[in-house]
């Protein structure tokens, strides 16, 4: 079978797959409640081979979404690893079958708190169930079923894509050949909470929130999540990549202060379009849900306190990365998971890549990163029986 | 590192050899894993290992290896008993912040031990100290005392006393030269202490 025939269930569309699933057999979310049917939206590139064996999931970060190497359907820009998937690039569509989905709680087709409510055909909004990483990962392991595979050559992802990574690796080691989580926890730090918290709080205090019934207003609380993103967005960076970007250079090159309010220096005017643009794409209830999954993510407290308990036994070929300038998932996190790790004997890479860019680094173009993944994918691929590259 | 003939370094080729074929390994301070990745190829080993730099665990993971990037200090502790049949630290013993444990761990995880390290009782060293009152400088340990990564050095019978102490069983010793050669003289005789600029020891707790 190839790829390109599409299973029965599945509709093509300008802006990507779409797949409802679970309609006969409702997904149990943590919080007790069942969803049924459930929408996934997603994007697949290369092909399936016929073993069913080269198949990687990519898991996207907590604003993101499935358009990995695709043009953006709001926004236009480049997919978020547009550089690395394609033929001959690391993520090999040549040799590989990649699949990315929208997380559940999304707001890019995946049901979520912007969908219909089929109970009272209204949008979800604040009626949504709250969810958590592991419900995301359950309605991605329904994805994974439809498309009829077993055994996933690899599971990659950053950020939040890295807790999924992880979450795949403790709930269904025997379906992850190998896991790549990049810049991530195995549990939200208090800090990271309360990032989260003011993020929230910013969206809630907007009198266009509307107890999140903003869509029956037609309207949206924009400066809220601006907000939201504005806080978020300096914790994706670094200050020394914050300063080699904007200094305290004054906005449109001007050299004395307009002693007021406006967006005074460059690195405000940066901020302020990060959050105007961010509102256009993104929607506020989405960001509550999602953000409020990664912070009860931990995986340790679901095995005893112990996180090397959750990795018992597991077979999976693991590679951690991290970056050293990241302060919102901080090396020691990865550490933490590695020790975990070792404490299993599992067999497991780490490498601290160094860069000056902050948590975005692994968005970014990093080389020794790309080399690191690229050996780690080779050697995999080489254990799993996968054809060397062409040429 | 892997000479143009394909073949090891002297040293790591001496310590190749003792590994058992398809055994597990673990080698602490593998740098770019060139032995790990000898071993992988020419013994079906199931090898790991650990690395301080950057480069060196990139390098290693580049091509294939299970390498962490850590160090003997801080990651050997987590590592389940018994884990490994041969942990192996090449050069690198003088460079822990505690040697003694370091040791402990590797024998706790490993059902032996294969350490190799530089000789602070070489006539070399001792005639620097004596006859010029100055900390030795030698191509074998190339640093200044003010630069030198190396905090804990120790002479071979330095080395065998902790390991009397520690109760761990010296299997075999090697007397080494500078290159790696192995040296005539027995690896645990007095001779060695003198003549020997490096000491390569199969260790258990039998």
């Amino acid at each position: 079978m190839t790829a390109d025939l599409p299973p029965t269930g599945q509709t093509r569309d300008p802006l990507g797959l779409f797949v409802e699933l679970g309609r006969d057999a409702p997904i149990r979310l943590d919080c007790g409640i069942e969803l049924s049917p459930v929408t996934v939206g997603y994007q697949t590139y290369g092909r399936l081979n016929a073993e069913r064996s080269n198949a990687i999931l990519i898991c996207h970060a907590l604003t993101a979404d499935q358009y990995v190497a695709d043009p953006h359907p709001i926004t236009g820009k480049p997919g978020w690893w547009n550089d690395l998937v394609g033929p001959g690039r690391l993520f090999d569509t040549d040799r590989y079958f990649l699949i990315c989905s929208n997380v559940l709680g999304g707001c890019m087709g995946t049901t979520g708190p912007k969908e219909i409510n089929p109970a009272t055909d209204k949008a979800w909004g604040q009626d949504f169930p709250v969810i958590t990483i592991a419900d995301m990962v359950k309605v991605q392991a329904r994805l994974v079923d439809h498309l009829g595979i077993d055994q996933l050559f690899c599971v990659v992802g950053g950020s939040m894509g890295g807790m999924q990574v992880l979450e795949w690796c403790t709930s269904r080691p025997e379906r992850v050949f190998s896991a790549i989580p990049i810049a991530t926890a195995a549990r939200h730090s208090a800090q990271n909470i309360a990032f989260n918290e003011v993020g929230r709080q910013a969206v809630i205090a907007d009198p266009d929130w509307r107890d999140g019934r903003y869509m029956d207003f037609d309207t949206k609380p924009r400066r809220g999540l601006a907000v939201a993103r504005m806080a978020a967005h300096i914790t994706y960076l670094s200050e020394p990549a914050l300063h080699r970007k904007f200094g305290r250079n004054l906005q449109g090159d001007r050299d004395a202060f307009a002693y007021g309010f406006g967006a005074e220096f460059q690195v405000e005017s940066y901020l302020r379009h990060q959050g105007s643009t961010f509102v256009d794409r993104f929607d506020a209830n989405s960001y509550l849900y999602i953000t409020r999954a990664m912070d009860y993510f931990d995986l340790a407290a679901e095995h005893d306190g112990q996180l090397s308990n959750a990795f018992k036994g597991t077979k999976t070929r693991f590679c951690v990365v991290s970056f050293s300038s990241d302060w919102l998932f901080p090396t020691v996190e990865s550490r933490a998971v590695v020790h975990a790790l070792n404490a299993v004997a599992a067999n497991v890479s780490f490498v601290e890549i160094q860069s000056d860019k902050g948590h975005d680094a692994f968005l970014l173009d990093e080389p020794e990163f790309h080399a690191t993944l690229s050996g780690f994918l080779e050697s995999a691929a080489a254990r799993r029986g996968l054809p060397a590259p062409k040429g | 590192m892997i000479m143009s003939n394909g073949s090891l370094r002297v040293d790591l080729r001496l310590i190749a050899d003792m590994v058992e074929t398809g055994s597990r390994v673990l080698d602490v301070g593998c740098g770019d894993g060139t032995l790990l990745s000898w071993l992988g190829k020419h013994k079906d080993v199931d090898g790991r290992g650990i690395e301080l730099s950057m480069a060196g665990v990139s390098a290693a993971v580049a091509q294939g290896l299970s390498v962490i990037q850590g160090d003997a200090d801080t990651d050997l502790k987590d590592y389940p008993s018994g884990a490994f049949d041969t942990v192996i630290l090449s050069q690198t013993l003088q460079a822990t912040y505690e040697p003694k444990t370091v040791l402990n761990n590797m024998l706790r995880i490993g059902r032996r031990a294969i350490v190799s390290f530089p000789n602070f009782g070489h006539w070399r060293v001792r005639m620097a100290l004596a006859m010029q009152g100055r900390m030795p400088v030698t191509e074998a340990l190339a640093y200044e005392w003010y630069d030198t990564p190396n905090i804990h050095f120790c002479t071979i019978r330095d080395f065998l006393a902790l390991c009397r102490e520690l109760g761990v069983t010296v299997e075999r010793g090697i007397a080494l030269s500078r290159d790696g050669g192995v040296l005539t003289i027995d690896g645990q005789g007095r001779f060695a202490n003198l003549f020997a600029e490096q000491g390569l020891y199969v260790l258990s707790r039998r």
